[in-house]
């Protein structure tokens, strides 16, 4: 079904180790992890607070509107945020970097390998030999 | 005035433990509705030849069309009766719920979806499976994937059996079972001819008539109190006589066992998302990464959406209805949407959301189906029986097979888990799936020292003991709620596991991967890196 020919494993092994790809790989995990870390701690502190300190969500903000339910809707707020921030981050700094390693990768597994076979999880019975491969 | 106090009487009806509004048109209107996703499954199924269109829907789908199809699949009857109803009882406990279904999406965002997308083919175990080993890891996933479905699909089912009781005037065992048999024959039937592609366009007719649903219904009940939620809000302190309902604490304020049980629950809800095997699946029917991307932020926009929806929803149907009206109404606090429908418009609106419930519960049943028959032929009988030799055709017969199997299951299940609350079981599932799935999902795309046997005591102990938890818990014995009436072994005091299980199946499978000897084939581990970030040679989509 994949139309492209995948490439040889070595190459996976050399692309893993280049610059660019560990530049995108960092790029990627720089943003998502300590993005994911805040996202957590801003919800659970949310959800502690909820479970230890109901007095003071209560208290009175506006007419009924309380902490507790401002909080709650500022959740909402947040996740729309980081949804549009990771969105133009992706678009702009990972996507041209990944699109450009590919078609590389494409492109050179189309002048060297012949149609390789399909590429895919279910090949783990061929992982014996591809592994003395990579270590060649 | 006249009509208002027939629907006043008709409320005192449902008080009473009797129908409300004209089950002729409750059932008119759902008929119009299998109708219309009838034809719309027949017209798919024409194009479904090989296992990516039947399982991956051709993988032709846009990221718009998937985002809204993953709404139509996450925002079940627990999210639509189930929140509702916890809101309008239990006030702001409810609302966790909410969030947490919410935030959950973006741990699938920020780091499941596209890489999944790029690495998998059908099922989370082509992931999980990719550089550890095949046949071990597969049947793990595939037990840990038919768990979570399970769970999800006896809320489902039971959702369904409550709806009955309320709308159809069916208040006996019996009615309702076979109300749920026709909902499980129907999903069999959707299933089994549109495969993927009919699944997903149930989903998306369904998510469009839901939120549409909750959209009018929102605006008719706010504008009833000037536009002005604050006033809302006071109606619903006004009704239930105490501003409880409108601070944390209500249903799970009680003692410090009932806090731990809310932060057991918060944290299985943010975690659960991303395990979930059926939303899993759907990145799979998209052509490319970042369309996965596109799918997520729709479908974030429309449930935070929605859930905004529900939050004025509750607190509406507890200021118009009232807690105790809910209670004593036939399928309980799953029925505060379709009798806030009913209060506010009558026979025809409460029909209408009526219907829109039942689509709800048997699109998300569908996409449940499919999955569980996904893992099974593909993981089990594809990649360990027939170790990847099988012929598409042969693992798509496989899969319609399984699916009546399932199907079959669900019936008897559901049957059985009538009258629990259907946010409380899914939120079960969602527990599970972050306890057997999530760690060992975000292991093997992040840690390279992550091993085979890291993957399955993580799998089988977050499964196990999530499980063994809950067969222990408040759930099963020892109170008046309880499934098992009569006897008391529930040893462990909290409902919701996650706090538990969680943390454990994230430190088996790092304790697992330490101890192990072997090492797992490097080449593999780069393969797996490159294409889960550059997208080279992940499953493009069928040309027809």
């Amino acid at each position: 079904m994949s139309t492209a020919p995948s490439p040889a494993p070595e190459a996976f092994i050399r692309v893993q180790q280049e610059p660019r790809f560990v530049a995108l790989r960092s790029k990627y995990r720089r943003f998502a992890f300590p993005m994911t870390v805040f996202f957590l701690a801003w919800y659970l502190s949310y959800v502690l607070v909820a479970a230890f300190a109901p007095q003071f969500m209560a208290i009175r903000v506006f007419g009924y509107v309380n902490i507790g339910i401002l909080w709650g809707l500022l959740q909402f707020v947040s996740t729309f945020a980081i949804t549009s921030i990771y969105v133009s981050f992706a678009n702009r700094k990972l996507d041209p970097e990944a699109t450009a390693i590919r078609q590389e990768l494409e492109a050179e597994a189309a002048n060297t390998a012949p149609a390789a076979p399909e590429q895919g999880a279910e090949q783990g019975t061929e992982q014996d030999t591809q592994a003395e491969e990579g270590k060649a | 005035m006249n009509a208002q106090s027939i629907m006043a009487a008709q409320i005192l009806a449902a008080e009473k433990g009797e129908q409300v509004g004209n089950p002729w048109i409750n059932m008119g209107i759902f008929g119009l509705f299998v109708a219309v996703t009838l034809v719309v499954v027949l017209r798919a199924s024409r194009n479904t030849k090989t296992a990516a269109d039947y399982l991956a829907g051709g993988r032709a789908f846009t990221g718009q069309q998937n985002g809204t199809a993953i709404a139509g699949d996450y925002l079940s009857a627990a999210s639509f009766l189930g929140i509702v109803g916890a809101i309008a009882i239990y006030g702001y406990d409810g609302f966790l719920y909410s969030i947490g279904f919410l935030v959950a999406w973006l741990v699938a965002l920020l780091l499941v979806a596209e890489l999944l997308r790029n690495t998998g083919k059908f099922t989370m175990a082509d992931v999980l499976s990719f550089r550890l080993r095949q046949k071990p890891v597969r049947i793990a996933a595939c037990i840990t994937t038919m768990a979570v479905c399970l769970f999800y699909l006896l809320a489902q089912m039971a959702g369904a059996g409550g709806l009955v009781s309320l709308l159809l005037g069916i208040s006996d065992r019996a009615g309702q079972s076979v109300v749920i048999i026709v909902v499980g024959a129907l999903m069999i039937f959707y299933v089994l001819i549109g495969g993927m592609k009919g699944t997903t366009w149930v989903q998306i007719i369904k998510a469009c008539l839901l939120i549409a649903g909750a959209f009018v219904m929102t605006i008719w009940a706010l504008a009833l109190y000037g536009f002005d939620f604050s006033a809302l809000l006071g109606g619903a302190v006004q009704t239930a006589g105490t501003d409880k309902i409108l601070e944390p604490g209500l249903q799970y304020g009680k003692s410090v066992v009932t806090k731990l049980d809310f932060i057991s629950l918060g944290l299985a809800l943010v975690l659960g998302t991303a395990g979930l095997p059926h939303v899993l699946m759907r990145f799979y029917t998209v052509p490319t990464a970042k369309e996965a991307r596109k799918s997520v932020v729709w479908a974030i926009w429309l449930i935070g959406a929605f859930y905004l929806f529900t939050l004025v929803l509750g607190y509406a149907a507890g200021a118009m209805i009232g807690a105790d009206t809910i209670k004593a109404a036939p399928g309980g606090q799953n029925s505060a949407a379709p009798l806030l429908a009913f209060h506010l418009g009558g026979s025809v609106l409460l029909g209408i959301i009526a219907a829109v419930a039942f689509a709800t519960i048997l699109a998300v049943v569908a996409g449940l189906a499919i999955t569980a028959a996904a893992s099974f032929s593909h993981d089990i009988y594809g990649s360990v029986i027939k170790k990847g030799k099988a012929s598409p055709e042969k693992e798509v017969k496989v899969a319609r097979r399984t699916v009546v199997v399932i199907g079959i299951v669900a019936i008897v299940g559901g049957i059985g888990a009538q009258g629990q609350n259907v946010a409380f079981l899914v939120a079960l599932a969602f527990a599970v799936a972050a306890s057997a799935n999530l760690p060992t999902i975000l292991y093997s795309l992040f840690w390279k020292r992550f091993s085979t046997r890291g993957a399955l005591w993580s799998m089988y102990g977050g499964l196990g003991s999530a499980l063994i938890l809950i067969i222990f818990s408040p759930v099963m014995s020892g109170t008046a709620t309880s499934m098992i009436q009569g006897v008391n072994f529930a040893i462990f005091p909290l409902a919701n596991p996650g706090i538990v299980s969680i943390p454990l199946a994230f430190l088996l499978g790092w304790l697992g991967s330490i101890t192990d000897g072997n090492k797992e084939d490097p080449a593999k581990a780069a393969e797996m890196e490159v294409r889960s970030l550059t997208g080279i040679g992940a499953e493009a989509a069928v040309d027809h």
